[in-house]
Formats: structure tokens, sequence, C-alpha cells
């Protein structure tokens, strides 16, 4: 039963970080696609990339209290 | 490898409250943050009103600061961010802080205790009880403020609408979202922290020699972001609560 606890573990925030992971990337790349179009909105775009980053990894948050909630108790 | 537990451990034990190792190093935290107030204001004190005399690096380094904190609450706040400063600094430095120095060497690794060892520090955040307290802060703040700046009923009636069906439904699902920043605040920074300690004791473990720098100034970047982030979303959602909704 423990073994079958670690492998749900590793699952749930394996399988949780795909979709933020892919997320990230397209915020990042369109980021950076809106710096090259207007290099003098730097701190504005950062500022909006990182929020919206901070939304996206939310998700992978919720897998992650997902799996310790399994892992410990 | 020491065993990876997922809330502070207890460490002592004055007039029956537990002590627990995040607790302890939170009060060093606080203790560093009255000295340099104090500090502060001592310097600013010994020149006078009137002086030309320079006050001084630290004085300056404090000033820069928080002007570049201000600045940054600026271009999410405009002309409000006088209201709101303290508050959204406050979060700021404290949780910049409390991630930093759980970095420091020594930190979770310096062992106390009879019996059973534990800990005899660890990062303020990286204790669930701690960002909890912090997400309901910044969660009352929000509702406070909202209150305060649109009215008690127009601001319930983004959440209560019995206009139509279809407002009704997206209120119910407001309400729910309202209730999930505290979840999604809270684990966001604790999650964050306490994965990177985690993966650093692994590194560690794994690899003794000098493949902990990288990760370190990893845990570093993550640290400042996480903070900035909180205090950030904190800001971003006092602006909407503040806002009239547009008809």
């Amino acid at each position: 039963m423990e073994e079958l606890k670690t492998i749900g573990v590793a699952l749930a925030i394996g399988l949780g970080a795909i979709g933020p992971g892919i997320g990230i990337g397209i915020i990042g790349g369109k980021a950076m696609e809106a710096l090259g179009r207007n290099p003098d909105a730097e701190s504005v775009i950062r500022t909006n990339m990182i929020l919206a980053i901070a939304f996206a990894e939310a998700v992978s948050i919720y897998a992650l209290v997902i799996s310790l909630i399994i892992k410990f108790t | 490898m020491h065993k990876i537990s997922i809330g502070g451990e207890a460490v002592f034990r004055v007039f029956g409250l537990t002590v627990t190792n995040s607790l302890l190093l939170t009060f060093v935290m606080l203790v560093i943050f009255f000295t340099v107030g104090f500090t502060y204001d001592l310097r600013l004190k010994g020149l006078g009103t009137y002086s030309t005399q320079i006050p001084g690096n630290f004085v300056f380094f404090i000033r820069f600061v928080s002007h570049s904190l201000y600045s940054l609450f600026e271009s999410v706040l405009g002309e409000k961010t006088k209201v709101f400063y303290s508050i959204l600094a406050s979060f700021f430095l404290f949780i910049l802080l409390s991630n930093w120095l759980g970095l420091i060497p020594g930190v979770g690794s310096i062992l106390y205790g009879h019996e059973e060892k534990v800990p005899l520090l660890r990062a303020g955040t990286a204790d669930l009880n701690t960002t909890i307290g912090l997400a309901l802060i910044a969660f009352v703040i929000i509702q406070y403020f909202g209150i305060k700046y649109v009215g008690l009923s127009s601001y319930l009636n983004k959440f209560i609408n019995l206009k139509n069906p279809m407002s009704f439904f997206t209120g119910i699902l407001e309400l729910i979202s309202e209730f999930s920043k505290i979840i999604s605040f809270a684990f966001r920074l604790f999650g964050n922290i306490f994965a990177g300690e985690v993966l650093l004791v692994i590194i560690a473990t794994l690899i003794p020699v000098a493949v902990s720098l990288p990760f370190l100034l990893l845990e570093l970047f993550v640290g400042a972001v996480q903070a900035l982030v909180f205090s950030l979303l904190t800001a971003v959602f006092l602006n909407m609560a503040i806002t009239k909704e547009a008809h």
C-alpha cells in the first residue's frame, strides 16, 4: 500500500505540473514578443508577466497540495 | 539525511505555549526589523531638520528601497498608493526577509533537543501557519477596503445579484473565487519556499560539494519573486475591490 501511495504522490505532482509548465512557457514567450515590439514598456510587461505566471503557477500549487495531502495522511 | 517535516516542529515550551522553530526565526526577524527601524530613526534625529549634513549610506539605502517599492505599487494602484503603501511594503519586506533568512547556512541544519533532535531554526514562510496568517490578513484587508470605498450594498451586489439568473451564477462564482484567494495565497508561498528547502536538502545529500551553490542562487531569486508576487497580487486585488463596477 505504501508503494502505491508513493506512486500516487509522484503522479499527482508530475501530471499537475504539465499544464502550468506549458502555460508559463506561453506567457514568457508572449512577453518576449511584446518586449521585442515595444522595448520601452519593459517594466510594465515584466510586472504583468510575473503576475500572469503567478496565476498559472497556482494550478501546480493545487497539485502540490493534493500530493502533500496524499503523502502525509 | 534528516527527516523532512512538513510543518514547524516544537523546540521548547514557554508557559504552556509551544514555540516552534519557524516562530523562533520569525522572532529573530522581528528583532532585525526593529533594529533597522530604530537605527534609521536615530540617524535621522542626529541630523536635525535643517541640517545640510549628508545622512550616510544606511539612510540612503533604506530610502532607496522604500522609494522603489513605492513606485512599484504606484504602477498598480495609482494615486491610492498613499493609503495602502505601508501594509503592502510590510508584506513585501516580511516575506522577503523570511524567505532569505531560511537560506542562511545553519538554518535547518543545526539540530537541538534531548531525545528527539529537531532543527533549531526554520524559515517562517516554510510553515503553513505563517502563510495562512498572511493570506487571512490580506483577505480581510481586501474585503474591508472594498466595503469602505464602494459601499456595503454595492459591494455585496457583486456576489449576490438577483436581477437575472446569469448574474446570479456569476455572483456565486465570484464568491467562490474570493475564498479560493486565501488558499492560493497561502499555498503558493508555502509551496514555493518549502519545495525550495526540500530541493536544497536533496541536492546537498546527493552531491555534498559545490553543486548546492547554483540552487542557492535560484532560491534567492524564488524568494524575491514570491515576495513580489504576494504583495503585487494583494495590490491588484485591492485595486479591483475598491474600483466601482462600470455598467
